[in-house]
């Protein structure tokens, strides 16, 4: 299978399979999208008539042409088969009972009001709750037990806004470094914070022990403060970006990212990108509003249009910036042709429920943390550990050969069968598909391997 | 005249042989949290490369 797009000036051959990426001019373009269904004489004969005007496309150059895709045929470069499927199930299988990351819900409260926070205020739909020390050791007791023998264990401390408990917080990560050598493991946690209880502790704190914090970010002042307001109905966008600035200046290179939602109140995120590289942030994150249909955020079908031509002026931005010598990461644009994870990953499906999982503040286990709340979902508990095994095979089972709708498109080893959550939320079932989140991740995934194309190339 | 230019890549085919150890990173802890991707994680495994 292959996937042929146009973007930014190039002619792109994305081959599924292998993974190889082709840069073609247009002759070959037209050449390689007749190639399955038509013989040489029928596509030599076509282009030769198309191109009749052309003096560089005669008919021994266009038979050479052809060759070059039967060499890159045979040598595994196009029209690659996809023999995956009887692997899908094997890193699972492989890993099956170790857990290797943890969203500790470290408070089911916060202090802001965001109508449109899919986790209702950090309540999650059900009362506020702090996670007290206790349960907290015992998750990260639990994550150890059950991590095999993976080193690297990954605790991100969100919530509801996780500042709120900043001493259980710091009195984690204390435990945590006390025991990880004894157990030769490294733990590297994140921080999701709305940015208002930042101080000078948080910082020194957060650049010490964090690999990496989510900072949240709208972008413009007007578009931040429309939902992103305090109780008292006073936006924050004037009280966490100097706070923010400071952090990241102050992180020393340090991951971070400014992360953004974008709503049916501001598909024109670009604009909000661009205010954040002007308030001198250059790691970024914007995400599409998760919500329940019908909500006033929710993305019209006119608004995903507007999407769409942003992501593309997006990626147009990224390479005016390397240009500049002013680069910036895009969280979604990060793709790497010659690393990027092997076919096992990619096949596997999102860990939800089996190498990842949530831990509410009372210390039940969740698939993940856009499941929380959702009673049938819960697995078990960080003392029993994983009790509901029916509700864990169906996540052990979910992998991208799991949903129909999967199989034909070209996109499906890039996101590996999608978001459980959003698949459940839209459609009833984890194995379902999200298709408005599919249609916005393939044109990431065209502007992310065009982005790369221009860099390999030396173009941008 | 070069019509086809291909791209550095890595072989998914090829990391079928001695991938699959499980360092990497889960598919949105730590960064999104609402959608899944995982072509912008790292390969964790240097001796499967």
């Amino acid at each position: 299978m292959i996937h042929q797009y146009k973007l930014g000036g190039y002619n792109i051959v994305l081959d599924v399979c292998s993974g190889a990426v082709h840069v073609v001019d247009e002759v070959a373009y037209d050449i390689i999208g007749m190639f399955e269904t038509n013989s040489k004489e029928a596509i030599v004969k076509a282009m030769a008539e198309k191109y009749a005007d052309r003096d560089d496309v005669t008919i021994p150059e266009l038979e050479d042409c052809y060759d070059q895709v039967v060499a890159l045929k045979e040598s595994g470069k196009l029209f690659a088969p996809d023999n995956f499927e009887s692997m899908a199930g094997h890193l699972k299988a492989k890993t099956a009972g170790v857990v290797k990351a943890l969203c500790l819900h470290i408070a089911h409260t916060c202090n802001l009001n965001c109508e449109y926070c899919f986790a209702s205020q950090g309540k999650y739909h059900g009362e506020r709750a702090v996670m007290s020390f206790e349960v907290g050791k015992q998750a990260l007791d639990f994550l150890i037990a059950n991590s095999g023998t993976r080193r690297n264990l990954e605790v991100d401390f969100f919530g509801g806004e996780p500042l709120m408990n900043f001493e259980v917080v710091k009195q984690l990560v204390e435990y945590a470094r006390s025991i990880e050598k004894q157990h030769n493991k490294n733990f590297r946690f994140t921080l999701t914070t709305n940015g208002l209880l930042i101080d000078d502790d948080v910082i020194d704190f957060a650049n010490r022990e964090m690999s990496n914090v989510v900072l949240s970010l709208d972008g413009r002042k007007e578009i931040h403060d429309r939902y992103r307001v305090d109780y008292a109905g006073n936006g924050s966008w004037d009280r966490i970006v100097p706070k923010f600035q400071r952090l990241v200046e102050a992180r020393g290179g340090k991951d971070y990212y400014m992360r953004g939602t974008f709503t049916h109140a501001n598909p024109d995120f670009l604009n909000d990108i661009k205010q954040m590289l002007d308030l001198g942030f250059n790691e970024l994150s914007m995400e599409p509003v998760v919500c329940a249909d019908g909500d006033p955020s929710q993305l019209t079908e006119e608004d995903l249009a507007v999407v769409m031509d942003q992501y593309e002026k997006l990626a147009e931005l990224m390479l005016e910036k390397d240009k500049e010598g002013k680069p910036f990461t895009f969280y979604h644009y990060m793709i790497d042709l010659t690393g990027g994870p092997c076919i096992y990953k990619r096949i596997s499906g999102c860990g939800s429920g089996t190498e990842y999982m949530a831990v509410t503040p009372w210390g039940d286990l969740y698939p993940c943390h856009q499941f929380v709340g959702e009673e049938k979902f819960k697995l078990g508990d960080i003392w029993q550990g994983v009790t509901n095994k029916e509700t864990q095979a169906e996540f052990a089972a979910c992998n991208v050969y799991a949903h129909p709708e999967c199989k034909d498109c070209w996109a499906r080893l890039y996101c590996s069968g999608g978001c459980a959550a959003n698949a459940y939320h839209s459609t009833g079932s984890v194995t379902g598909v999200y298709e408005d989140g599919c249609k916005l991740f393939r044109k990431r995934m065209e502007c992310a391997i065009m982005v790369a194309v221009a860099r390999q190339l030396g173009n941008n | 005249m070069e019509r086809i230019k291909t791209i550095e890549t890595r072989n998914l085919c090829d990391s079928a042989k001695n991938g699959g150890c499980g360092e990497c990173q889960t598919s949105c802890q730590s960064a999104c949290k609402t959608s899944c991707g995982i072509a912008n994680q790292q390969c964790e495994n240097t001796e499967s490369k």
